[in-house]
């Protein structure tokens, strides 16, 4: 997109931002059961950095997430209309492959939830899918992983015990490593600290730096702190509409809108 | 003290006395049951109950009632559990909500509290009543057909403790792993299936003791046996038939070989539900 059409389009498409976006939406709607709860959403994501989408519950923003790995499609009644480019391809045209959608785009929820297995073999189950892997490769797969989403040093003698046995804040970056052990190029984050106590939180949003190097990560919070301690850019989202999408400092220090400002100052919300 | 909060301790100390009562009363009649078929069968409690057959009458033993307990519930449960975990995962994984799903999850309840006599007659007519006929009389009750008839009892349970099961484990677990692009059917056998066992095997052995104690079913399938049978497709001798004979007839040493059968079942089932127990508690997976 030329910057004459960024200028000519009503809608906050992007922040000024440099990087190529990794994402693209346009005009995208959805509907549950009727319910028309996305409104003609147009943003750009930008690769290998940090969006956070803020909002209060019931805008539409973990919909927004959980539609750019089509997770929505396992229940009935969902309908999304509209484009989303991933790379440039719309990944919401039904021709596009489930698997290469699900091994581009990971996603980690609002709970941990490990699988009822080991913690190797919640990392090894994914990649088990996707590839083919020695014995030998497989396990310095699961190393690799465990040590990015910096699980490994607290699991390393602990790999053939059941996963349930880690605490939460474990269990969620065992989620994480579970995640990026498939090599994704998007990391959707639903609210993932939204069950940790402080000290998890911290370590997760710690990991989230870390990790911006390697993923375009796209991670929706109710704890506005949180974005924008961890983003760069903030998109606002209100009523099913997007508000305003910008650079986090921008939001958090000049808001375009008042609806925004409202918002991050908790006059609402 | 506040009149207010005085009457609620009255209420709450009333409510709580009732209730122990009532508790005691159900415990009461469970102890008085297992009392009495101890009493009662104890004289009957010997080597010869596990070594020798029915065949002996008053000088006999179980043992062939109890190896055709053994074949039929085996028969029974083998043929019920994978028809019903089947069906119950079908239920919960690809009819949920969906309006086939709820009306065959209704039909099987339904199912679940048919009368046993019911499945009984219903076997004869269509299992050893078509073998009679086919085989000129040479197989015509049968173990097998007392199989069938327990497994029809046992199919609900499953069914129903599966669907269950299955229903409660977290939708997030199912999301996790759909986001990685595996697949509904690997999601299910190797994720679902493995979080939801403990509660499935459950359901199996709830269903087994189940079966164990009918007797109606098998009066008009399996019929009954003095002698040792061991091959599915002779009349077959079990535990809860040789009681309800034995009950009926005059003789006290009769009735204390009946009273022994009811204790070793009583027992039998009481192992079961222990087992099941420990099954639930020793693999209780929490995902909150």
């Amino acid at each position: 997109m030329t910057d004459s059409a960024l200028a000519t389009n009503p809608v906050p498409v992007a922040p000024a931002a440099t990087v190529a976006p990794k994402i693209t939406v346009r005009d995208l709607h959805f509907y549950y059961n009727g319910f028309h709860a996305l409104k003609g959403i147009n943003m750009d994501i930008p690769e290998k950095q940090v969006t956070a989408i803020i909002g209060p519950s019931g805008c539409g923003k973990s919909t927004l997430l959980r539609i750019f790995n089509r997770i929505y499609a396992i229940y009935p009644k969902l309908e999304a209309k509209g484009e989303i480019l991933l790379d440039g391809d719309n990944i919401l045209d039904p021709r596009y492959s489930m698997n290469r959608l699900r091994s581009k785009v990971g996603m980690v929820f609002q709970k941990p939830v490990p699988f009822p297995m080991t913690i190797f073999e919640n990392v090894a189950y994914g990649i088990r899918h996707h590839e083919k892997l020695s014995r030998k490769d497989m396990e310095g797969r699961v190393e690799q992983a465990l040590r990015n989403a910096a699980l490994w040093d607290e699991v390393k003698d602990k790999l053939k015990q059941n996963a349930l046995g880690l605490s939460g804040g474990q269990q969620q970056r065992l989620c994480i490593a579970r995640a990026i052990a498939l090599k994704p190029e998007v990391l959707l984050l639903d609210e993932p600290t939204s069950a940790l106590d402080p000290i998890a939180t911290g370590r997760i949003e710690q990991l989230v730096e870390e990790l911006k190097s390697q993923f375009t990560i796209v991670i929706v919070t109710h704890n506005m702190q949180q974005a924008a301690r961890v983003s760069d850019q903030t998109a606002f989202m209100y009523l099913g509409e997007l508000i305003e999408y910008d650079r986090t400092e921008k939001i958090f220090t000049k808001p375009g809108k008042k609806q925004t400002e409202d918002y991050i100052t908790g006059r609402f919300g | 003290m506040n009149t207010l909060y005085l009457r609620r301790r009255i209420a709450n100390a009333l409510a709580m006395a009732l209730s122990l009562l009532a508790t005691l009363v159900g415990l009461a009649f469970l102890a008085w049951i297992l009392w009495e078929t101890l009493r009662q069968g104890v004289g009957a409690l010997d080597l010869k109950l596990f070594t020798k057959i029915t065949a002996y009458g008053e000088d006999g033993g179980l043992l062939n009632s109890m190896v055709g307990s053994l074949v039929i519930n085996f028969i029974g449960i083998g043929i019920a559990t994978p028809i019903g975990v089947l069906a119950g995962t079908w239920l919960a994984e690809y009819a949920n909500r969906t309006k086939l799903g709820e009306s065959i999850r209704f039909l099987n309840d339904i199912l679940l509290s048919a009368p046993s006599i019911v499945m009984g007659l219903f076997v004869y007519t269509i299992i050893v009543l078509p073998s009679t006929a086919l085989t000129h009389g040479s197989t015509s009750f049968s173990g097998f057909a007392g199989g069938v008839a327990l497994a029809l009892i046992a199919l609900p349970v499953i069914v129903r403790t599966t669907d269950e099961m299955l229903r409660l484990v977290p939708s997030t677990l199912r999301e996790a792993a759909l986001s990685l692009g595996v697949p509904q059917w690997k999601l299910t056998l190797q994720i679902l299936i493995r979080a939801a066992r403990s509660g499935i095997i459950t359901g199996v052995l709830l269903a087994l003791a189940r079966i164990s104690g009918e007797t109606a079913p098998l009066l008009f399938t399996a019929f009954g046996n003095n002698y040792m049978a061991v091959n599915p497709l002779e009349k077959m001798s079990s535990l809860p038939q040789i009681i309800y004979q034995y009950a009926n007839d005059p003789g006290d040493a009769m009735h204390a070989l009946a009273w022994a059968g009811a204790f070793v079942i009583t027992m039998f089932v009481l192992l079961l539900s222990l087992a099941s127990r420990l099954i639930l508690s020793r693999t209780k997976v929490s995902h909150d």
